[in-house]
């Protein structure tokens, strides 16, 4: 997706998901309900994911829905429903006529994109996907992210599995039953 | 011998002094699970942890003696790293051998306590090698994530929990500062190497950037975060009252050594010539510090508290090093924080010998007439009180400590640092209040009728506070010789910057 063939479209999309994240992320810290919160962290997880993929970065977006908007949020939700935080009468933050109608708006207007994009003259008829690592001999789009990772970037990566290790360490320490000692 | 730090095997080399902390650590963190929780297997393991810092402790000293040196790379290999290495060994040390006792006598039987000082140990060896931001955020959390479960070591204990849950959220809190402004400077230099900002700030005049000057102000807010600073100080009284009182004195000492040690790195290597950009912003961090801590510290009745308040005054003190910028400033800084951390351990080990299960007895009011029921112990506490006031001959370090620091900040060329080491003095002439005041007790006072005699010193506890003591007493009598050590062992500039500056 570069910007070099449809400039419009691109910096449409810029703002789209800029000002999606921006919003969600401040309709994040001003929630009161921790499960409307979470669920506006998502949005702004994927209009970052959006960005990305939009910067080139396809493995860092797909990442970042996989691990963040995926696992991570998973785990916060768990440990809000544990916890029974939530009250079902606040979840939804899309209440009154206004903010149907932007709901609305914005289904409507990616549905509407979609349908523009068939009709688009781009040629989109099925192709042999290419695999990446031929592309350009490096190890195509996740070549980009691995290679640094495991040179310039080893220690930081080694150490980052130490400090794994410790913070492991640390819940189990914490999380651990009480023993004979500690119920004295 | 210089390392070639492009090449992974000796990228490792270059680390040893780590790799064997951190592969002793593992080692002992397989032990600790071995068998289920005991009062002895706890010493057992701790037994172990001694054995492994002293390893590291005489791995670290002979990479000093050989003089190693290292081209451009993540870490650092220098004097420096070293010597501060060794006093975060030091510091484990004190922390393991109080720990060993003490978690004995509150019940802790987490034969871990004694691996997570190690693996925090490891963190902070890192944070003083790193010469790369990445790193130097990968040490950050190393330690702080070991030490937040530390501080909450105490699990019968409420005010524990509360430790650790403040150190967590405030100190992850202060992680994004650190965080954002690493990636602010990272987008306006584009590098994370200290070396490389520093080149690239000279070579495309990047001084008034706006951007690298906000990143620059927010890196200063997550370190002051970590060294208690004001204004970014409020966790520390609570986490340092509520932690288990040798986690406290290895926060007080070790962790802010630490984080104090890459400070001095991350500004003399990357931002030494952007003096107009933190000098100001560091001088009023500074003088609120030393203030508002010793003002505050005069009202506290608790000793933990007296002495939480006293490590932030201390910070102060060692900003005021650091702002001199100077090598003298570092050596000053290297020898400070030598003299503060023997200190702080040998009154520490007489807190911990004073408190009763369940960390009661810590009011001052708990030391009065102690000098007649337990001598030793009041002379090792009076000697550590007068250590960290800075009191001449009985002082010994602290003494020396603070005149290198004035010396330091009187030789710059900044000459509004002047008003700084006015108020260093004043602010150390307030810190009498308490400093003495607990001295005071100690001696003056008599034995409150039916109060309970302390319970006499575990071994250990005794071992830390003779070795606390005499070295505070002989370094006093010998500093020139520890200057000179810390001289050699500093930081040094990238030729950019010396380049930059000479003209």
């Amino acid at each position: 997706m570069g910007n070099e063939f449809l400039p419009l479209l691109y910096s449409f999309h810029f703002y789209l998901f800029g000002l999606l994240a921006i919003a969600a992320a401040l309709a994040f810290v001003t929630r009161k309900s921790p499960v409307a919160a979470a669920m506006w962290l998502i949005t702004t997880m994927f209009a970052l994911a959006a960005l990305y993929v939009m910067m080139d970065a396809q493995f860092i977006g797909v990442m970042q829905v996989l691990v963040y908007a995926g696992a991570i949020m998973v785990v916060f939700v768990f440990v809000v429903m544990l916890l029974n935080l939530g009250h079902p009468s606040e979840i939804s933050d899309i209440r009154g006529k206004w903010g149907r109608l932007i709901a609305g708006f914005l289904g409507i207007a990616l549905l509407a994109e979609i349908l523009a994009l068939t009709r688009d003259p781009m040629d989109l008829r099925l192709v042999v996907p290419v695999i990446p690592a031929t592309v350009n001999g490096t190890g195509g789009i996740i070549g980009g992210v691995a290679g640094p990772l495991f040179r310039e970037y080893l220690l930081a990566f080694e150490l980052t599995s130490i400090l794994l290790l410790i913070a492991i360490a640390g819940a189990v320490v914490l999380g651990r039953k009480r023993s004979a000692a500690d119920a004295r | 011998m210089t390392f070639d730090l492009s090449i992974p095997s000796q990228l490792m080399q270059a680390l040893t002094p780590e790799l064997v902390l951190m592969a002793g650590a593992m080692i002992l963190m397989l032990g600790a699970a071995w068998k289920s929780e005991s009062a002895e297997h706890q010493r057992r393991i701790g037994y172990g942890s001694i054995g492994v810092l002293l390893l590291t402790l005489a791995t670290v000293l002979w990479f000093n003696s050989r003089g190693l040196s290292s081209g451009p790379g993540v870490i650092a290999v220098d004097g420096f790293r070293f010597a501060a290495d060794s006093l975060f060994i030091l510091g484990a040390l004190g922390t393991v051998m109080l720990g060993i006792e003490y978690n004995g006598r509150e019940g802790i039987w987490s034969a871990e306590s004694h691996v997570l000082v190690l693996f925090a140990t490891s963190g902070m060896m890192i944070m003083a090698a790193a010469r790369d931001l990445m790193i130097v955020f990968l040490g950050i959390e190393m330690m702080s994530i070991a030490v937040y479960v530390l501080a909450g070591m105490n699990r019968r204990s409420p005010r524990s929990a509360e430790a650790a849950l403040k150190y967590f959220l405030l100190g992850a809190f202060s992680t994004g500062f650190l965080l954002y402004g690493i990636a602010l400077v990272y987008g306006s230099t584009g590098s994370t190497n200290l070396t490389t900002i520093s080149e690239h700030i000279v070579q495309y005049k990047l001084g008034h950037q706006s951007m690298l000057l906000i990143g620059i102000g927010l890196l200063l807010v997550g370190f002051a975060f970590k060294v208690a600073a004001v204004p970014f100080h409020m966790w520390a009284p609570d986490v340092y009252e509520g932690a288990p009182t040798p986690i406290t004195a290895y926060m007080a000492a070790a962790v802010k050594a630490a984080a104090f040690a890459t400070f001095l790195r991350v500004w003399r290597e990357s931002f030494d010539l952007l003096d107009f950009a933190w000098l100001v912003p560091l001088w009023w961090i500074a003088a609120a510090t030393m203030v508002y801590g010793n003002v505050v510290a005069l009202a506290q009745r608790n000793v933990k508290r007296v002495l939480a308040y006293s490590s932030i005054v201390h910070s102060g003190y060692l900003l005021v090093a650091i702002a001199a910028g100077t090598s003298s400033g570092s050596a000053a800084f290297l020898f400070y924080l030598l003299a503060y951390t023997l200190a702080t351990f040998g009154a520490f080990a007489v807190v911990c010998a004073m408190s009763r299960a369940g960390d009661r007895d810590l009011e001052i009011t708990d030391y009065e007439g102690l000098w007649r029921v337990r001598p030793g112990m009041a002379i090792g506490m009076a000697v550590c009180m007068l250590a960290l006031l800075g009191f001449p001959v009985f002082g010994g370090a602290g003494f020396w400590s603070k005149v290198y620091v004035l010396a330091a900040a009187e030789a710059t060329p900044f000459r509004h640092l002047v008003p700084l080491t006015v108020l260093l003095v004043l602010a150390s002439v307030i810190s009498a209040g308490y400093y003495l005041q607990i001295v005071r007790v100690m001696f003056m006072k008599p034995r409150p009728e039916g109060a309970p005699d302390p319970a006499p010193m575990g071994t250990m506890t005794r071992v830390v506070l003779a070795v606390s003591v005499v070295l505070v007493l002989l370094v006093g009598l010998v500093p020139a010789r520890v200057i000179g050590w810390a001289r050699e062992n500093q930081p040094a500039p990238p030729k950019a910057l010396s380049a930059a500056k000479a003209p």
